[in-house]
């Protein structure tokens, strides 16, 4: 594969690896055998046009293709080593490892309060109020939304702005504890300010969680992420130290796309 | 080069590059014009060479502006973003060519005074002539994104060094020889300077040329003899 001449800083932790991964939806194949490592200290930015495949292979990570009635997944993807597509695989528990925020907010219908305390509730993480309490307080404040909500966790989530409501979908991902953070597009539907804030609340979380995003806003990648990966009709085209991506990328797809030039 | 997806992007890279092969095009002149002024002690031809520094400074100017837009703009990437860069830094070391052009042309009065050639004048010609060319290249090489005319005028250097240790050697001797001349010799090494300098700032510019066409920076050259004249 020609990603792997790219020449990446040694990661101090990887966290995901996928090896060969290949995507089909029926008898299309949308993923054309990718292999790429996630680590603990940077942020992955995928980026690439269209119908590339980068969300289609984000969503293998934490297996959100398996709710797709005609996907199949062949190759090998690993959390800390484990095959996640292995049978005995608990695809509940791998989702609270590695969580994901959408496109655009989902808050649940519900609560400020409930949006974060759901998923400790279900996982077993808290016993009783008083933790649920510690666990909502700590999940808001890494999410960067809590002095904006503290004065009102009963209000809906849903009643909150659209960067706000990311954020509470971000601080809904954290408060179970996750390892890996997928983001498929976070800031698509938020205006400029909202943006920033997700940008620099993503700058935060890197380094406790790993942290792959998902952007069609190239300069977005540029800002949030330290290893950049270009797909292209569901191939891995360049992965690499994302300055060096946006100043000097290797391959001429890579650099068309960047610069604008893609058809 | 594929086109860019926004026609208009193209246009200003289009228009920077123009203003840029028009500022290369005027400083050689400027150098050319300026070393034929000197051979012929034209003075006309040199105040016409200080005149049109002007046209070159107001290109400079024009190059930061478009650049600063196009960046605020088009927030180019890769390639692009290197181009822009690297026009911008050309176009202030075109500047700074001009300006020792307009140097060498400033002093033609001075040396013309005297109606007898000197001797060590008649190196300065071919050494205008290889750092003229140096500059005719270099941006030759930014036109064309050419790493390896890039490469030629970063080589081609030491020529120029070699012809400054020449002229500076065959000056002090003169001097030596001729204390009466020591008034226009000592211009003339200025003269000699500026076209040494001509030379490194062609270097410069091709260098830059390099890093914009490949990403890299250019291999380290070779430096032959020490750019210092010695002492004779």
């Amino acid at each position: 594969m020609m990603h792997e001449q790219t020449t990446l800083t040694p990661a101090i932790e990887t966290k995901m690896t996928a090896r060969d991964v290949k995507v089909f939806y029926g008898e299309k194949q949308a993923i054309k055998g990718v292999s790429i490592d996630v680590d603990m200290d940077n942020v992955t930015a995928f980026i690439g046009p269209s119908g590339c495949g980068k969300s289609t292979f984000l969503r293998t990570l934490n297996r959100m293709n398996d709710t797709v009635a005609s996907a199949r997944v062949e190759g090998a993807i690993t959390l800390d080593g484990e095959d996640i597509y292995a049978s005995g695989m608990d695809v509940v528990q791998l989702r609270a490892r590695v969580g994901m925020v959408f496109q655009k907010p989902n808050p649940f219908p519900k609560s400020i309060y409930e949006n974060i305390a759901y998923g400790p509730r279900i996982h077993g993480l808290a016993h009783g109020k008083a933790d649920l309490d510690v666990i909502v307080e700590k999940s808001l404040r890494r999410a960067g939304l809590w002095d904006e909500v503290k004065e009102r966790l009963h209000d809906s989530g849903t009643a909150l702005s659209g960067g706000q409501q990311q954020r509470l979908c971000i601080g809904r991902a954290i408060a179970v504890e996750p390892e890996v953070i997928l983001m498929d597009e976070p800031c698509s539907a938020l205006d400029p300010i909202a943006t920033a804030k997700i940008e620099e609340l993503i700058h935060e979380l890197r380094g406790r969680y790993a942290i792959v995003i998902v952007t069609h806003n190239m300069q977005q990648a540029a800002r949030v992420s330290q290893r950049t990966a270009f797909f292209h009709l569901g191939e891995l085209v360049e992965y690499g130290v994302t300055s060096d991506i946006f100043t000097n990328p290797r391959q001429e797809r890579t650099k068309d796309y960047i610069t604008g030039r893609y058809g | 080069m594929a086109e860019h997806t926004i026609k208009a992007f193209d246009e200003e890279i289009d228009k920077l590059r123009g203003l840029i092969a028009e500022m290369g095009g005027r400083a050689e002149a400027a150098i050319e014009n300026a070393m034929l002024a000197l051979q012929r002690q034209d003075k006309s031809l040199a105040a016409e060479v200080v005149a049109n520094d002007k046209r070159i400074d107001a290109i400079e100017a024009e190059v930061e502006k478009l650049v600063i837009q196009v960046i605020a703009l088009r927030a180019p990437m890769a390639n692009d973003l290197r181009d822009v860069i690297a026009a911008l830094k050309i176009v202030s070391v075109v500047e700074r060519i001009g300006d020792y052009a307009k140097n060498i042309a400033k002093r033609v009065p001075l040396v013309a005074t005297n109606q007898r050639t000197l001797e060590p004048v008649s190196l300065l010609p071919s050494m205008g002539q290889v750092a003229a060319e140096m500059v005719h290249d270099a941006l030759n090489a930014f036109a064309a994104r050419d790493a390896d005319l890039a490469l030629a005028v970063i080589e081609r250097d030491t020529v120029v060094d070699d012809f400054y240790n020449s002229v500076f050697r065959s000056l002090v001797t003169y001097m030596v020889e001729n204390p009466k001349t020591i008034s226009e010799c000592a211009h003339l090494l200025f003269v000699a300077k500026n076209i040494e300098r001509i030379g490194d700032h062609a270097t410069n510019v091709a260098e830059m040329v390099y890093y914009a066409a490949t990403g890299q920076t250019a291999p380290e050259r070779e430096r032959g003899g020490s750019q210092q004249p010695q002492e004779s």
